[in-house]
């Protein structure tokens, strides 16, 4: 039947062409409506955001319900501003990435220097595990270990041990990924001349790799710049600026939800989310530069 | 020699940091989540009832669970065209050109945005334009979840299959071409036979993306504790139970909570795990 088929097929090119032609026209369309997503979320973010926007929205703190009903009933925009979130935000990233980095990176080492061992396959297994961890139940994880345990309530290290544990698996990934790109001969020729094993990799092996590990660790970081779920059962919030880590502390995302969960100060989710967008989206072009770059 | 061994062994030992992290959560989660099992015992993953009032609680998993499964297939299933031309267009069609330099930037910037914003742009867009289209109530549900969790897929599901597709090699499409076959044949006949797997572990791991959106789900969802009976109806999925009921949860209901969370890390291990089996088999 089927050589019948195909010689039966043959009366029929045009169409076959046809059907070549309508196929291509769907999937031209069909990826067209894949983007339309994010040209329409970052439109909406701007149209409604912008306004917002001013020195004040970046250095005041979140204002009060009652200041927010005065404005919006004569008309003018929310006075204050998301310090507080911003300077949370960057206090738990920080944080975070000097929990996350040098574990991450030190363990990428690891698995490319013991390629194919068992220890190295099981790490390396479990950390690709990890990476797929939903952030809610890091978060609850965050919550168990710091929250009830090491700070006694709600604060910003259990907000950072949340993010860093999402980061981790991320950065050992792309250690591991950028150190093999690297020609052996370079490892090879600096053992040679009797560099003792930990100069080669601090002095040869990181600074070949820098931009690769550095492209690794900013995307881990806008990755966990938006992340809200685990904040809510660590971090909590605050209305003030703070900078004590055993004290609950905003973030933006943090902020957003407040904002929405509270009909007075719609108006600022939008702002506040195209600030956090924009954060992103930097770093994500940044990386994406010196990922061209090396090439 | 000994400074060489010196820092062999930091490796080694923070290496280790990893697995003793792992081992530590699925301890904590296990020991978090003894409570409820022994009150429930094994009922509390085929109960469908959640009840919270004092002196009669009674908790669960099922609806969550439902919830979880349901919204996840339903994400997988409308992502399916969207992320499967996209990878086409990008791997095939239009392979190493600008336009699909510009595309990737794009989709890769879907994967950028966090999950919250997803749930306003869902709340404020999405859901009054479903009202305006008839599907009826106020916009909440497992289809409108499914909606915004099969956007947020998208990336994920593409650029596996996208790279997986580019790699196909030309002398076996070249063939196909001179024995007179149109691109959609070569397509169909070449192109997805060969990267079936790869094409397949993708859509795996984006699954396993679905399963584990907290926000975006919670904000959409609806919000209640019932087994969902229709795709139009509310529900809660097992990640935005936990973000809904945490505040003000503690003895047994944290337990039921950290049990639910538990059945997430294991479900969401497993679906990865199989994920990467399968690209590991294909590579």
């Amino acid at each position: 039947m089927e050589s019948i088929n195909t010689f039966l097929d043959q009366d029929h090119s045009a169409r076959r062409i046809l059907k070549d032609k309508l196929v291509l026209a769907g999937i031209i369309a069909l990826s067209l409506v894949t983007i339309s997503p994010i040209i329409l979320i970052i439109s909406k973010l701007v149209v409604k955001g912008y306004r917002q926007i001013s020195l004040d929205f970046l250095i005041k703190n979140t204002p009060d319900s009652y200041e927010a009903i005065t404005a919006v009933a004569n008309g003018e925009i929310i006075p204050g501003g998301i310090a507080n979130g911003i300077v949370g935000t960057l206090l738990m990233v920080s944080v975070a990435s000097a929990l996350a980095i040098p574990i991450g990176v030190l363990t990428g080492i690891y698995l490319y220097e013991n390629q194919g061992k068992f220890m190295a396959n099981l790490t390396r297994s479990v950390s690709d595990i990890l990476q797929g961890v939903p952030s809610i139940v890091l978060g609850l994880i965050s919550y168990l270990w710091i929250v009830k345990h090491v700070t006694m309530g709600y604060s910003a290290l259990a907000g950072s041990v949340s993010m860093s544990i999402m980061m981790l698996p991320m950065i050992v990934r792309s250690t591991e990924e950028t150190l093999k790109m690297i020609p052996q001969t370079l490892k090879e020729a600096a053992l040679a001349l009797g560099v003792p094993y930990h100069k080669v990799l601090l002095r040869v092996m990181i600074p070949t790799g820098f931009s690769g590990l550095l492209t690794g660790i900013l995307l881990g970081i806008s990755r966990i710049l938006g992340e809200t779920a685990p904040l809510l059962l660590t971090a909590l919030g605050s209305s003030i600026i703070n900078l004590d880590m055993t004290k609950p502390t905003s973030a933006i995302p943090l902020l957003i939800w407040e904002f929405y969960n509270d009909p007075n100060m719609i108006d600022l989710i939008w702002s506040s989310s195209l600030l956090l967008m924009t954060m992103i989206l930097i770093l994500n072009i940044v990386s994406k530069q010196i990922i061209a770059n090396r090439r | 020699m000994n400074s060489d061994k010196i820092t062999k062994l930091v490796l080694f030992l923070v290496s280790i940091l990893i697995l003793m992290l792992t081992a530590g959560m699925v301890f904590s989660l296990v020991g978090g989540a003894i409570p409820a099992f022994k009150a429930f015992g094994l009922q509390f993953i085929y109960s469908g009832e959640w009840d919270p009032s004092r002196g009669r609680e009674n908790y669960g998993a099922l609806p969550f669970i439902v919830g979880t499964l349901l919204t996840s297939f339903a994400a997988l299933i409308i992502s399916f065209p969207l992320s499967f031309s996209t990878s086409l267009f990008l791997g095939e069609y239009y392979k190493g050109t600008r336009v699909a330099r510009i595309l990737g930037l794009l989709v890769d910037l879907l994967a950028g945005i966090p999950s919250i914003v997803y749930g306003l742009w869902g709340f404020y867009v999405l859901r009054p334009f479903l009202i305006d289209l008839g599907f009826g109530g106020q916009g909440f549900g497992i289809f409108t979840a499914s909606l915004i969790l099969a956007i947020m897929i998208i990336p994920y599901a593409t650029s596996l299959s996208n790279e997986i597709i580019s790699m196909v090699p030309n002398d076996l499409k070249e063939a196909a071409y001179s024995l007179g076959a149109t691109r959609l044949e070569v397509i169909t006949n070449v192109v997805v036979p060969n990267a079936r797997s790869g094409i397949v572990a993708g859509y795996i791991l984006a699954f396993g993306r679905a399963l584990g959106e907290t926000m975006a789900v919670t904000m959409l969802i609806g919000n209640t504790n019932i087994v969902p009976t229709g795709f139009f109806q509310t529900g809660n999925t097992m990640a935005s139970v936990i973000a809904n009921q945490f505040g003000e949860a503690d003895g047994l209901k944290l337990s039921s909570l950290i049990a639910i969370a538990l059945l997430l890390f294991v479900i969401t291990g497993i679906v990865n795990a199989l994920g990467k089996m399968i690209i590991k088999k294909f590579s």
